[in-house]
């Protein structure tokens, strides 16, 4: 249950897209959540949720895989869509007591909820179809320059790979930790919002303890690997930007193109 | 040069807790670890023995006396990568010492920290997964795969260095008995291939195949020699609270029946190959009176069946294209008062099943009847349920979270709403149970105890809440061989004083077969085999078949017995055994 949450996960695959240049990926996803700002009205959304099951279908990441992976998400979906909805003034179509729903509100709430899924479906596809690795290997690339500047490149994208590794096993061990403390009677689900919070400590408690005996074994095993820092370090895989990388930067900037011409030549609903 | 590691007069200090008590962990020891030799370090838990493998590549530094890996000294700061990349380390949590994602990542992370070039690299990172036979799974996630392949990933980062040397921090400690063995048979093959290998561990079997065992206690080296030098002293060696491998046992038992066995037999095969060839030359043999072995068959035990369990089954991801029946029509019953040992692979749904015994998780069709009652039946309180029935978990340890041990004890019975004066009796008494003083221990903190004390504090803690039932899973991991029969003594005494049904989860057969009613056996989701110990370890080919075994005296038995003896019985002790063999030692005389 705990272990099913796919966000930040990586679907293994031999696409096209799995192929790219992380660096091209990373930039290429900032610039369609961009995109989607840029986006006044459905047709714009439609130009991306085209584009977007091109990339899904070229990518081979099953969609039902994906759509799972929004599963924990939806609340905060249906949060802001109710939030949009009630709080937008304009003129009133139900009148539901102290709330009112709002044309204006509808549309923006129908307009945001859109933008939101597109914009989750879209990062996340950058991390299923991008090997963790590679993923923080194109941001410390990224991030290189702004070392000179101070920015620890290296040292982020070391933490965001062992934070990627580290994230499965805390959850196991949160799941553990729980089931140990519920068979000694412990209740999880009820009382009021005081009593939830006290009921956490014996899984906190034990989770932080846990976290920091694997953060000391992991830094004794990274060092006994002879692990010291970003300097002097090569990788398995250099990057290198090919033809591909290319037509994938090409076909990215045609879409950013039709989505800002979009509005000037078909202003739509 | 043939000396990979020199140390000299090694001491190592560190300060324990607030009060900054000083604790020697190392006190002046002095070894040589030959070029190529194979060193197996053995001890209790807290005896030195990390101590000093991490002082072996400068993970510590000695506060007195020096280390030399290769004539570097490891003080040198100089010589630090050289040290580390030539003295590889593969330590004990297998989850704990994975940096990437990526199997195939994770093992070029060693390579790629030397700032090898990346061609050179792929073709060590391939060479290395291909001799620890993990290849196809290059691209997997590692917590996906079982302990034994995450062990084996882990070697195979160091190997991916180059190193000399390899030392192993009890490796295979916390692995079940498939992943035991596919470790051992990585270390066995690099130590073919000319690496020097340094092995602590606390499986006697595993030490016998070194070419020199060192015995740490205190922090100091009680006993140094060949395999057979060492496990020869049997009396001292249990004089240091340690096991001999069974072998040894088993001599020992035949020495008494009148059997002459050389000192330097210390392995089952050789003993047996010795026992084939001299049957017959021993006319003065006396068998002993052989005492009845315990138990009886199941369906004689009396008493009423507290725990019943019908046609269970549980599907993990159910509809998704992954799902898994972990259960898969489960039926057995419990009698009031029995110990039930469960046996079966990891993932043969034995940690399934016990998550449904106290209605952690719910059935996908069946049901679990327990007292009477079905436990997932309408109206049924979960908290009944788990006042009648205690699960500890694996290392239950890392559940502790109060300020005191009084406290932490008290969180399951206060869950259950009992008054003050009640909770306060039962945690004394669940303390003492486990064979802690409770005056002694009840202020002080959980996380001070040594590692078998935080155990027995945490199953205190599932105790306090006088379970009719107790569940254990695996109780024993990762323990030295005398907080491992401590533990079991102290489950006997729960059943025996508290007259509480035991159902232990175990890999081990011996343990199994010595104190068990009942055993079920496991596997891919199913309960195979289902009878006292008697009717169960006789299933010789059955448990075979499914990569389990019989106690290690019933194993030797059916070694013996394939190298041409005849013997039908399979007996659960050395004992046992060695009244078995004596009888069929006596036939050849009278042939």
């Amino acid at each position: 249950m705990i272990r099913d949450i796919t966000i930040g996960q990586y679907y293994p695959g031999d696409s096209w897209i799995h192929k790219l240049d992380p660096r091209v990926k990373i930039l290429g996803t900032l610039l369609y959540i961009v995109s989607l700002f840029l986006v006044k009205d459905f047709l714009g959304f439609g130009i991306a949720l085209a584009f977007l099951a091109l990339c899904i279908a070229v990518s081979k990441v099953p969609l039902s895989f994906m759509l799972k992976g929004l599963k924990p998400i939806f609340l905060i979906i249906l949060f802001t869509f109710l939030i949009n909805m009630f709080l937008t003034s304009g003129k009133v179509l139900v009148q539901l007591g102290p709330f009112s729903i709002t044309e204006e509100g509808l549309y923006k709430a129908v307009f945001m909820a859109f933008r939101l899924v597109l914009l989750i479906i879209g990062s996340s596809l950058l991390t299923l179809a991008t090997k963790p690795i590679s993923l923080t290997d194109g941001m410390e690339k990224l991030l290189s320059p702004f070392e000179k500047l101070g920015l620890p490149a290296h040292e982020l994208a070391m933490m965001m790979t062992i934070a990627l590794r580290f994230i499965p096993t805390l959850l196991e061990e949160t799941d553990k930790i729980m089931k140990a403390q519920m068979a000694r009677g412990a209740d999880f689900e009820s009382g009021n919002l005081f009593r939830r919070a006290k009921s956490l400590i014996p899984l906190l408690v034990p989770l932080f303890i846990s976290a920091f005996r694997i953060a000391q074994d992991l830094a004794m095993a990274m060092e006994a690997r002879c692990y010291r820092g970003g300097a002097g370090r090569t990788r398995m895989t250099a990057m290198r930007l090919q033809g591909k990388d290319a037509a994938a930067t090409v076909i990215l900037l045609l879409f950013l193109a039709v989505i800002l011409v979009q509005p000037h030549i078909l202003p739509a609903f | 040069m043939n000396q990979m590691i020199r140390i000299e007069n090694l001491q190592f200090e560190y300060k324990q807790g607030e009060e900054g008590a000083v604790v020697q962990a190392v006190k002046n020891v002095s070894l040589h670890v030959e070029r190529g030799s194979f060193t197996a370090i053995i001890g209790r838990n807290g005896s030195g023995k990390s101590t000093l493998a991490k002082c072996m590549n400068a993970l510590l530094l000695p506060c007195g006396g020096a280390v030399y890996v290769k004539n570097w000294n490891t003080a040198d700061e100089a010589h630090l990568w050289d040290i580390r990349q030539t003295a590889g380390m593969v330590f004990q949590n297998p989850d704990n010492q994975l940096v990437s994602s990526i199997v195939e990542d994770d093992v070029a992370f060693g390579p790629e920290n030397l700032g090898i070039a990346p061609d050179e690299i792929r073709h060590r990172v391939d060479e290395s997964l291909y001799s620890v036979g993990m290849y196809e799974e290059r691209l997997k996630a590692p917590h996906l795969l079982s302990g034994g392949q995450k062990q084996r990933i882990a070697i195979a980062g160091v190997v991916a260095m180059r190193p000399e040397c390899i030392i192993f921090d009890e490796p295979t400690a916390m692995l079940d008995p498939n992943g035991r063995k596919e470790v051992m048979e990585i270390i066995e093959k690099l130590h073919g291939e000319g690496i020097t290998v340094i092995l602590i561990t606390h499986f006697m079997e595993e030490a016998a195949r070194a070419d020199k065992v060192i015995i740490m206690d205190h922090g100091a080296i009680a006993m140094e020699g060949s395999p057979v030098e060492i496990f020869s002293k049997a009396d001292e060696i249990c004089a240091l609270n340690l096991d001999v491998p069974f072998a040894v046992e088993l001599a020992s038992e035949l020495k008494k029946r009148g059997i002459v066995i050389p000192d330097s037999i210390v392995e089952e095969q050789s003993l047996a190959d010795y026992l084939i060839k001299n049957r017959g030359n021993f006319p003065e043999i006396s068998p002993l009176a052989q005492k009845q072995e315990t138990g009886f068959a199941s369906s004689s035990l009396s008493g009423r069946e507290i725990l019943r369990v019908e046609h269970l089954t549980h599907v993990y991801n159910e509809g998704m294209p992954y799902e898994t029946a972990a259960l898969q029509d489960v039926t057995f019953s419990v009698k009031e008062g029995s110990f039930v040992g469960i046996i079966g692979h990891t993932g043969s749904g034995k940690s399934t099943l016990v998550q449904h015994l106290n209605g952690l998780l719910k059935p996908g069709s069946g049901a679990v009847f327990l007292d009477g009652t079905e436990i997932t039946a309408e109206g049924v309180k979960m908290r009944d349920v788990r006042e009648k029935i205690g699960l500890v978990f694996q290392y239950p340890e890392y559940q502790l979270f109060e300020e005191t041990v009084e406290k932490d004890v008290a969180f399951g019975p206060l869950n259950l709403g009992w008054s003050e004066e009640a909770v306060r009796k039962s945690v004394r008494e669940a303390l003492e149970l486990v064979g802690l003083s409770y005056e002694e221990i009840k202020d002080r903190s959980p996380f001070e105890l040594s590692g078998g004390q935080k155990r027995r504090v945490a199953i205190a803690g599932v105790l306090a809440m006088k379970p009719k039932v107790i569940i254990l899973d695996e109780p024993t991991a990762g323990l030295d061989p005398k907080a491992r029969q401590d533990i079991l003594h102290m489950v006997e005494k729960i059943q025996r004083m508290a007259g509480t049904t035991i159902l232990l989860v175990s890999h081990n057969m011996g343990d199994i077969a010595r104190l068990a009613d009942q055993v079920l056996v496991m596997d891919r989701g199913t309960v195979c085999l289902d009878g006292s110990p008697q009717e169960v370890f006789v299933q010789e080919d059955c448990l075979h078949s499914l990569g389990l075994g019989m106690p290690p005296a019933g194993e030797f038995i059916s070694l013996l017995c394939k190298k041409g003896a005849e013997i039908s019985a399979r007996p659960f002790s050395a004992a046992a055994a060695a009244h078995e063999i004596c009888c069929w030692m006596k036939r050849g005389n009278k042939a």
